[in-house]
């Protein structure tokens, strides 16, 4: 079941690829139906979620490469699940969205279906060379679409996501052949090394490992000061890219961190958390002011990825520092992190799909351009305005809860640093508040003259993204009741 | 009692019997039936993987007074090395059908593959000298086989400097005869663990000079990029693969067994050469126009990727393994890379690929494969190898040395999206027009093969254990 959710998408792109002579909308509706089967496929899997005592539902463990202990074992818990499903919805949004692209359509979608699995498969991995294996491809095919249908520059800011990545991917490589050392009998598989706890008391080892997974997967996320990659791949990729960039493969990075790092080195962890918290704080404050400094909408939005995946990277640090009597505070922590992820993928892709709205209308994300919008396109305005306002983390929305949790439970451990972050927010609101004046406000401008509303697929696309956004605002307990327990199994394995 | 029984040999004498009938055969056939040795030749090679493979799960075996053994690593080689020829057989029609002398060069082919087999089995330094100019002298010939300006200066290139190094190479069997009283392995280790170590340095360095030239690994690396270059790209193809499976084996069975007990350091004289043979390899790609030039100097820093594991030989047990499997991962992604340059004869530059995807999707779609596949990206076999490689290089001790082959896989990266990248491009192709479809199809099966591989490691892994 779980490979068949993994795998699909991987099965269609194929069909895609050899079958010949399709027209476009044939493959654009392959496309989208492919998608939405998949997410039919991944509701149906959180309706039957009911963990084991292993604490993962529909795992498969079957040999892979015996010799080295590394097998093909996926499963769900509580974190992966919503991922999952945030993995499914973001592409079904972007297959939605990209009805307009006319550009190599049929190899746009192929591309987008393997990233698709290449993303699930990498949230339901429990071993670390599938892992890694996702994890590398995600970069190969990120790098096609940047290149492929980026804007003017993608060429250069493909070729520097994939170097810098690929640098991150392969530290992770070493961290992981390290963990697989450490441990008797060597293994690759991520629940029997949580089980084992290899690197207890060992010092240097330890923090040599943590060092090389935490470089890996601090790129990825990407943390100050390894962040400078994704501006540009931002900028330069399409729409339905920079979405799936920001929504899903940011993630990786934090994903990694709660389910490799805490559980495999949980001593290392606890003795090095506060680097992790500061370099947390650093990316909530830095990625907010650079991005109060952009002019352009779509770097603006990519700096606040730093800024809301700086929150994750807090909330785990702090979740190091607790000390083990305050286990309620880490495991808020830890759920805190894990909706932070869902959240800002929800709220982010729909930022950059509407950003990819802008560019289509007005041919540049410069803001100064633009002026007086909400007049003409006044649904643009709204959804605009409505998915700004949950980036900025106001009650109601998913950002609130996240944050919330992540700032209640990190208090304890870091009370300075959280306050420090805590300006974070304001820097945010204020940035958002004024790219809403500028573009919104006044006498109408605008590039290329009449500006026209969000059409049908835009709607459809970028709508159900920011209901779900205030779903999770205004109910949040269908998503925490399954995030909570899995928190509370990783925090116990740290505070051990 | 010796054992002299040629049935275990079988495998080479397959490809010397079709080499010495091939010859004859041709030199009767007219010119246009020429490609009946090729299919001898093919024959052959398929012969020579299925009596491998038939023997794959006996005990380990020396035959004749110990001199060549027959276990997992020879019987890899002979595989590996059969896979490759015959690959490279299915490039060949578009460049040498026709040619002259056609039935020669499949001759020349399927003596130096069984020289390189001959290397990887031999347990004797005499019978390792001799397979090493069996290996070598006929590249000489091919190297210089289409007689232009270009494949002459190579060809000289290649046997000066091989004439140089295998001299070295004889000189020091001399040195460690005289100082370990004995040529064949067993007896040759215990004679220098006793005799006086600047002797036996001298003597392993002069040996080694050989090998490494041979694996086209620096020092002894100037030949690679001229042959590549200047050579038919088929030839090139074959050159740049196939001796260094056995060369490798043959520094890993000399690493491993009787230069482990003197009192050279072997360990980190291989790790020395694989860092600098892959930082040097690495960077001197990094700018090349030419792509058979580039892949040259990218198989140059793969050597040094498969002597991480050889350098590990005597740390981990996971070497062997981890080289072998480098090994076959390496010889037919990299024959996939050259076969899509051999589908293209018109294509020099790395600016002669722009836009190839438009025109030829599945051509293009084989040389990503190939090249993602000869940085490591999963799920290919090299990723596999080179995971192996690592985790064999880590237990092993060399965290340094592994630490520097990741550095040097992701600068790697560069000049190899430097040729994916205007390939992939949406333009139209005006610099190669012809296509040879056989080589295009070659290059496919090469790139299927890789990502195959990759996902049968663990079948693959535990038969090379």
């Amino acid at each position: 079941m779980l490979s068949m959710v993994v795998f699909l998408p991987l099965a269609v792109a194929a069909v895609l690829v050899l079958l010949p002579r399709l027209s476009d909308s044939a493959v654009r509706w392959i496309w989208i139906a492919a998608c939405a089967a998949d997410l039919i496929l991944v509701v149906v899997l959180w309706l039957g979620y009911a963990p084991s005592e292993s604490g993962f539902s529909h795992e498969v463990n079957r040999r892979w490469i015996p010799s080295v202990s590394s097998g093909y074992h996926i499963g769900v818990d509580g974190m992966s699940l919503p991922l999952v499903a945030l993995t499914s919805g973001l592409f079904l949004a972007c297959a939605i969205y990209s009805a307009r692209e006319t550009r190599r359509v049929r190899a746009f979608a192929a591309l987008f279906l393997f990233l698709e699995t290449v993303c699930l498969g990498l949230f339901v991995s429990l071993d670390l060379i599938l892992f890694f294996v996702f994890f590398d491809l995600s970069i190969v095919g990120m790098y096609f679409v940047i290149a492929g249908w980026g804007h003017r520059d993608a060429a250069r800011a493909a070729l520097k996501f994939f170097l810098y990545t690929f640098l991150g991917s392969l530290a992770l490589l070493l961290g992981f052949i390290g963990l697989y050392l450490a441990a008797t009998p060597h293994t690759f598989d991520i629940v029997e090394l949580s089980r084992q706890n290899p690197l207890a008391g060992k010092g240097l080892a330890g923090a040599l490992i943590l060092l090389a997974l935490g470089v890996g997967l601090a790129i990825k996320t990407p943390t100050v000061p390894f962040h400078t990659w994704l501006p540009p791949a931002h900028t330069e990729a399409p729409a339905a890219g920079s979405a799936i960039l920001a929504g899903v493969l940011l993630k990786m990075g934090t994903y990694g961190f709660v389910r490799i790092v805490m559980p495999t080195l949980p001593d290392t962890w606890r003795r090095y958390a506060l680097v992790f918290v500061v370099v947390g704080v650093i990316s909530v404050i830095y990625g907010a002011l650079v991005a109060l400094a952009q002019r352009d909408f779509k770097r603006m939005i990519a700096y606040t990825s730093v800024n809301h995946m700086g929150y994750v990277i807090l909330a785990v640090g702090a979740a190091g520092l607790v000390a083990s009597s305050a286990e309620q505070a880490r495991h808020l922590a830890i759920t805190g992190a894990v909706t932070q992820m869902v959240s800002h993928g929800l709220i982010t892709g729909a930022l950059f799909l509407l950003a990819g709205a802008l560019y289509d209308r007005g041919g540049t994300y410069e803001m100064d351009s633009y002026s007086g919008l909400a007049a003409q396109a006044p649904r643009f305005a709204g959804l605009t305005a409505i998915a700004a306002f949950a980036s900025l983390g106001l009650p109601g929305f998913s950002g609130f809860i996240a944050e919330f949790q992540i700032f209640t439970g990190s208090l304890g451990g870091a009370p300075v640093s959280t306050a420090v972050a805590f300006l974070g927010i304001l820097i945010t609101a204020a940035l958002f508040l004024r790219a809403l004046q500028q573009m919104f406000l006044g006498e109408h401008r605008s590039p290329n003259g009449a500006f026209r509303d969000v059409t049908a697929p835009e709607a459809a696309s970028i709508v159900p993204l920011l209901v779900l956004a205030v779903l999770i605002g205004l109910f949040p307990r269908f998503l925490l009741d399954v995030i909570e327990p899995a928190a509370r199994a990783v925090s116990a394995v740290v505070g051990r | 009692m010796m054992d002299e029984n040629p049935l275990a040999l079988l495998p080479e004498i397959l490809l010397i019997v079709a080499a010495v009938f091939g010859l004859l055969l041709g030199s009767y056939l007219p010119r246009q039936r020429q490609w009946l040795v090729r299919f001898v030749a093919a024959a052959a090679c398929a012969g020579t993987i299925i009596a491998t493979v038939v023997v794959w799960f006996r005990p380990d075996l020396t035959v004749f007074g110990d001199s060549y053994v027959v276990d997992v690593s020879t019987n890899a080689t002979r595989i590996a090395v059969a896979a490759a020829v015959l690959l490279v057989l299915c490039l060949a029609p578009g460049e040498v059908a026709g040619a002259a002398r056609e039935s020669e060069w499949y001759v020349l082919v399927l003596l130096a593959a069984v020289g390189t087999i001959a290397m990887a089995g031999a347990n004797d330094l005499m019978l390792l000298a001799a397979a090493f100019l069996l290996a070598s002298i006929p590249l000489y010939a091919l190297a210089g086989f289409g007689k232009d300006a270009l494949g002459t200066e190579a060809a000289l290139k290649y046997y000066l400097l091989g004439a140089l190094l295998g001299v070295t190479m004889l000189g020091g069997v001399t040195v460690l005869f005289g100082v370990g009283g004995a040529t064949t392995y067993a007896d040759l280790g215990e004679g220098i663990g006793k005799a006086p170590g600047a002797a036996v340095a001298v003597g392993v360095i002069a040996l080694m000079a050989g090998l490494l030239f041979k694996a086209g690994a620096v020092p002894a690396h100037f030949w690679v990029p001229d042959v590549a270059e200047g050579a038919r790209p088929v030839v090139a193809a074959f050159v740049t693969t196939v001796p260094k499976i056995g060369a490798v084996v043959a520094i890993y069975r000399l690493v491993a067994g009787p230069l482990s007990s003197g009192s050279v350091d072997t360990m980190l004289l291989i790790a020395v050469v694989a860092a600098v043979t892959m930082t040097l390899g690495n960077l001197a790609a990094f700018f090349q126009d030419n792509v058979r030039r580039l892949l040259a100097y990218s198989t140059i820093s793969q050597v040094g990727y498969l002597l991480v594991g050889v350098a590990a030989a005597t740390g981990s047990e996971l070497a062997r393994p981890s080289v072998l499997l480098y090994l076959l991962g390496y010889a037919i992604t990299n024959v996939g890379a050259f076969a899509v340059v051999c589908a293209l004869p018109d294509a020099v530059t790395l600016d002669d690929y722009r836009g190839l995807r438009r025109g030829h999707r599945w051509l293009a779609l084989s040389l990503v494969v190939c090249l993602l596949g000869l940085v490591g990206t999963p799920p290919t076999v090299v990723f596999a190898g080179k995971l192996t490689v690592f985790t064999a290089g880590l237990d092993a001790g060399l965290g340094w040395l592994v630490v520097l082959a990741a550095v040097n896989t992701v600068a790697s990266l560069y000049y190899y999206l430097r040729w994916i990248a205007p390939a992939m491009r949406d333009a139209e192709m005006d610099g190669a027009a012809v296509v040879r479809p056989r080589a295009a199809i070659t290059a496919c099966v090469a790139a299927a093969a890789s990502l195959g591989l990759g996902l049968l490691t663990g079948p693959l892994l535990a038969l090379v254990r």
